[in-house]
C-alpha cells in the first residue's frame, strides 16, 4: 500500500540573519554564521528546506562566575577566571559555534565595570577566537545603555549580536545596533503578541528585519519549558503562514535557565531519589536544549561542555543528509 | 470528531415511524450528534449504515491500553498536531528494554533498579511505566521466567520475541494483557492469532511506513484492532518524519494508520539515547522504549513528558496554604506567592538558594500567576490577611514580618492595616530573592 506523504504547502520561510563578518566585509571572523530560513517545521526535510544548521553558542561571562555550580565551574576548569581563555576553550575544545559573551561584571552590584571595561573584554575576546560573537548586557537598563553602545562602537564591522532589547528599553540598543552595523537580541516575556510588537518597533527605527533575532524567553524543564515551546512552533507557524514580523530566528538561552532549576544544583543528599548532581544537571541542560530544537530554536546558549557535545551530536544527527 | 446532524441523516431509513423515540428521524440524528441518544434505538437501520456511522465516529487515533489494573498504560486517542492546538492527551508510555539473557541474579537487581524509579517534583510522582523484556537468549522457557519475575513489578510489559517464542510464552502471561511485539508481514496471521486468542495489544512492526499501514490494515482486516504501530525505521529524522506522517494521516482518518506508534531510541551511551528520546516523546511517540536505568537520565526524561503533555488551558497548581523552606525557626521571614505551579516553584527555588530558612504562604489564586491573579482580585490584601490569620503565622514567628511580591506592592497599605503585619516590598521577579533577603534577613 503506497501511503502518499502529507507535505504542509507553506507560504513563507523563517528570515535569514547572518551573524559575524570577515575581513572582506570590515570585521576580523574567520567565517559567518547564518541561522534561520527553514521553511518548514523543524527538520521536516521531507517537505521543505532547513538550510541552516542550528548552531550551539557557549555562555562566557566578564567576572568569575563564582555562584555557578561547582560541577560547572570544574567542567569548565581555570579558564573560567579569564573570558578570552574561556572564549578559546569554548571554540577550540568545547565544539561552540559561537561565543556568548555576558557583560555581567558591569551589573552595579557586581563590580560595575564601566564601558571602557566592556569595550577590553569584547576586544579580547574578539582577539582570542575567531567565530561570531554574541553580546549581553548585565541587565539593568540604564548600565547597559551605557555599555552596549560603546561595545557596539569599539567593535564596528564585526556583526556582533547584541543583546538584550526589550519592549521597555529597545531605542537605545536599536540606534547603536544601527550606526555599527550590528545584529539585535529582542527579547519578549513568553508573549507572542509582545514578540511581534517589540520586532515591529525596532523594525520600525530601520533595523532591517534580516537583523533582528527574537529571544522569546526560555523556560527551563520543569519550570515552564512547555510555554516556550509552544510559542515558539507557534511563532514559527505564524512565520511560514507569511507573517514577516514573527519570521525572526530564535535564540534561546538554555543554560542560563537549566542551571536555575533546583534540579541541577540540589544535592542528593536532600534529595535522594533524585541521584547525583552533576549527571542530572548535565542533562536537565541537554534535554532543555533538544526540546527547543524540536519547537524551532535557532540559536542555543549552552554552558556544560558535555551538554553542548550531547546537543552537537543531536543536531548532526537531525541534519545528516 | 463528531458528525454532524446531516451527515448521520443521510445514514438512516428515513421511515419517520418515531419508534426510536423523537417523530422524525431527522429529530433521532440530531438527538444522536448531540449525544442524547443511542443508534440501538433505531429497529430499521441497516447494518452497513450501522458499520459506517461507527466508523465515522471514531476517534482518529485509537485508544490503545497496555496492561492491566491500575497501572495500564494508555495510549493513542491523541487528536492534535500541536500541543496548543488543544492538549495532548496521552502521555508517551516510557519502558525500560531488559534481556533475558541476564543472570538470575542480573534480573533481581535490574528489577530492584527499576521499582527504585519512582521519584517526586513538584508535588507529583513520577514513574516508569513498565519493562520491555526481549528474547536474546532464543529460549521460550527463560523467556518466560524471566517475565514471570518481571510479573511481580506489577507493572505492563512488552513482550518483545519471535513469533515462536510468543506462542509459547504469551498465553501464560496473557491475564496482565503485554503487548506482543511483533507482527511482520512474515508471521502477522499467527501473530493476530496469537493476540486474539490471548486478548493482548499487538504492535505491527512493517518496513517502512506503506507496509506498516498494509499490515494494520490486514490485521484489522482479520479483527484485531488493538494495535501499535512501527516503522522499523530507527535511524532518528526518519523515525520522527514517519512518526509525524503516522500522527497527520490518522488526524485526517486514513484508517490503517489510526493507531498509536512507538519508537525505540538506538544510541548506547544512556545520555545520548535520553536526548533522542527527547525528540521522540516531543514527536508523537505513543510508546517509547529505552535502555537507560538510571535516575539521574530518567528524572529529567520523564519531566519533559510531563511538560509536553500539561494542558495548555490548565495551568497547573500546588495546594494553597503554608510552605516551609529549610529548617524554620521563630526567625523566619515569611513569603507570600500565588499558587501557580510555576511561579511558586521558582519562588521556592530562590528562597532555597538565599539559604535563609523561611515560609512561603502560597495563596489560592486559581493557578495564575502574581500580576494575574492581582488584576483578576484573587490575589488581594484581604485574601493575604485571611492566610496568616487562618494558618496562625503570627504564633509561628516572633517577627511579624510578610514579603510580598514587588509587582503587587499596591497591597501594602492595606494588608498592614488588616493584619497588623510589617509589610516589605520583596522584588519583582523571584530571582531577585536572593540578593533581597541578604540585604534584610541575613
Amino acid at each position: 500500500m503506497a501511503v502518499d506523504l502529507i507535505k504542509e504547502r507553506y507560504t513563507s520561510r523563517v528570515g535569514e540573519v547572518v551573524l559575524g563578518a570577515t575581513a572582506d566585509e570590515g570585521g576580523t571572523r574567520s567565517h559567518t554564521i547564518t541561522i534561520g530560513g527553514d521553511s518548514t517545521m523543524p527538520f521536516l526535510r521531507f517537505e521543505g528546506e532547513v538550510p541552516n544548521r542550528p548552531v550551539v553558542a557557549m555562555e562566557v561571562v566578564d567576572r568569575e562566575p563564582v555562584e555557578w555550580n561547582v560541577a560547572l565551574r570544574e567542567a569548565i576548569g581555570d579558564e573560567i577566571k579569564d573570558p578570552a581563555a574561556w572564549a578559546q576553550k569554548c571554540v577550540n575544545e568545547f565544539g561552540a559555534d559561537l561565543v556568548f559573551v555576558r557583560l555581567q561584571g558591569a551589573d552595579p552590584d557586581l563590580g560595575d565595570a564601566g564601558p571602557e571595561a566592556c569595550q577590553a573584554t569584547v576586544k579580547a575576546v574578539l582577539d582570542a577566537v575567531k567565530v561570531p560573537l554574541i553580546v549581553i548586557g548585565c541587565g539593568d537598563d540604564e548600565k547597559d545603555n551605557e555599555i552596549l553602545p560603546a561595545v557596539a562602537e569599539a567593535a564596528s564591522g564585526e556583526n556582533l549580536l547584541i543583546g538584550t532589547a526589550t519592549e521597555e528599553n529597545y531605542k537605545t540598543l536599536t540606534a547603536a545596533c544601527m550606526v555599527h552595523k550590528h545584529c539585535i537580541v529582542a527579547l519578549s516575556p513568553i508573549d507572542i503578541n509582545i514578540a511581534k510588537q517589540l520586532n515591529i518597533l525596532i523594525n520600525e527605527m530601520n533595523l532591517p528585519l534580516s537583523r533582528i533575532v527574537s529571544d522569546p524567553t526560555t523556560g527551563a524543564l520543569g519550570y515552564g519549558l512547555e510555554y516556550s515551546y509552544s510559542i515558539i512552533e507557534r511563532a514559527r507557524l505564524g512565520a511560514l503562514g507569511g507573517d514577516r514580523m514573527l519570521a525572526m530566528p530564535v535564540m534561546c538561552t538554555a543554560g542560563y535557565e537549566a542551571w536555575r532549576a533546583k534540579e541541577a544544583n540540589a544535592s542528593v543528599d536532600e534529595f535522594p531519589d533524585w541521584g547525583p548532581v552533576e549527571p542530572r544537571a548535565v542533562m536537565w541542560e541537554a534535554l532543555t536544549s533538544t526540546a527547543l530544537l524540536q519547537a524551532g530554536a535557532h540559536l542555543l546558549v549552552m554552558r556544560h561542555p558535555r551538554a553542548v557535545s550531547l546537543v552537537q551530536k543531536h543536531i548532526d544527527a537531525m541534519m545528516k543528509e | 470528531m463528531g458528525l454532524s446532524g446531516l451527515d448521520i441523516y443521510k445514514q438512516l431509513p428515513k421511515k419517520n415511524c418515531g419508534e426510536c423515540g423523537p417523530p422524525t428521524c431527522l429529530a433521532f440524528a440530531m438527538s444522536l450528534a448531540a449525544g442524547k441518544a443511542a443508534l440501538d434505538a433505531c429497529p430499521y437501520v441497516s447494518d452497513e449504515a450501522r458499520e459506517n456511522l461507527a466508523s465515522a465516529a471514531a476517534p482518529p487515533i485509537r485508544l490503545l491500553k497496555v496492561g492491566a489494573g491500575e497501572t495500564a498504560v494508555e495510549m493513542g486517542d491523541e487528536t492534535v498536531i500541536f500541543r496548543h492546538e488543544k492538549t495532548f492527551v496521552n502521555p508517551t508510555g516510557i519502558f525500560i528494554e531488559v534481556g533475558d539473557d541476564l543472570s538470575d541474579e542480573d534480573v533481581k537487581a535490574k528489577l530492584e533498579q527499576i521499582k527504585g524509579l519512582v521519584f517526586e517534583r513538584v508535588g507529583m510522582e513520577y514513574a516508569i511505566d513498565g519493562l520491555a523484556l526481549r528474547n536474546v537468549s532464543g529460549d521460550a522457557k527463560r523467556f518466560l521466567e524471566v517475565a514471570k519475575a518481571a510479573q511481580a513489578l506489577g507493572k505492563p510489559l512488552v513482550l518483545i520475541a519471535e513469533q515462536a517464542v510468543l506462542s509459547e510464552a504469551a498465553p501464560a502471561l496473557a491475564d496482565d494483557k503485554p503487548l506482543l511485539y511483533a507482527a511482520t508481514a512474515e508471521n502477522f496471521e499467527a501473530m493476530t492469532e496469537l493476540a486474539q486468542k490471548c486478548d493482548c495489544p499487538l504492535a505491527v512492526r512493517g518496513e517502512g511506513l506503506d507496509q506498516t499501514a498494509e499490515l494494520a490494515k490486514k490485521i484489522a482486516g482479520l479483527g484485531h484492532k488493538d494495535l501499535i504501530l512501527d516503522t522499523g525505521n530507527r535511524d532518528l529524522p526518519q523515525a520522527i518524519s514517519d512518526l509525524t506522517q503516522i500522527r497527520r494521516h490518522a488526524l485526517k482518518k486514513f484508517r490503517p494508520l489510526g493507531y498509536p506508534a512507538m519508537a525505540f531510541t538506538t544510541a548506547d551511551d544512556p545520555e545520548e539515547e535520553m536526548v533522542e528520546a527527547t525528540a521522540l516523546i516531543a514527536k508523537y511517540a505513543g510508546l517509547l522504549v529505552v535502555k537507560a536505568d538510571q535516575v539521574s537520565q530518567l528524572l529529567p526524561l520523564l519531566s519533559w513528558r510531563q511538560n509536553l503533555y500539561t494542558d495548555p488551558q490548565k495551568p497547573i497548581q500546588v495546594k494553597a496554604g503554608v510552605y516551609e523552606v529549610g529548617e524554620v525557626t521563630p526567625e523566619s521571614p515569611v513569603y507570600v506567592t500565588t499558587n501557580f505551579s510555576l511561579t511558586y516553584y521558582s519562588v521556592e527555588g530562590e528562597v532555597q538558594a538565599s539559604k535563609i530558612p523561611s515560609y512561603i504562604i502560597a495563596v489560592d489564586t486559581e493557578g495564575t500567576s502574581v500580576l494575574t491573579a492581582w488584576a483578576a482580585g484573587k490575589l488581594t490584601s484581604e485574601a493575604v490577611a485571611e492566610m496568616l490569620e487562618k494558618e496562625g503565622m503570627g504564633d509561628k514567628v516572633n517577627e511579624k514580618r510578610i514579603v510580598l511580591p514587588g509587582h503587587v506592592a499596591v497591597l501594602s497599605g492595606k494588608l498592614k492595616e488588616l493584619s497588623g503585619w510589617d509589610v516589605m516590598v520583596g522584588p519583582r521577579e523571584a530571582s531577585g530573592i536572593p540578593s533581597f533577603a541578604k540585604s534584610k534577613f541575613a
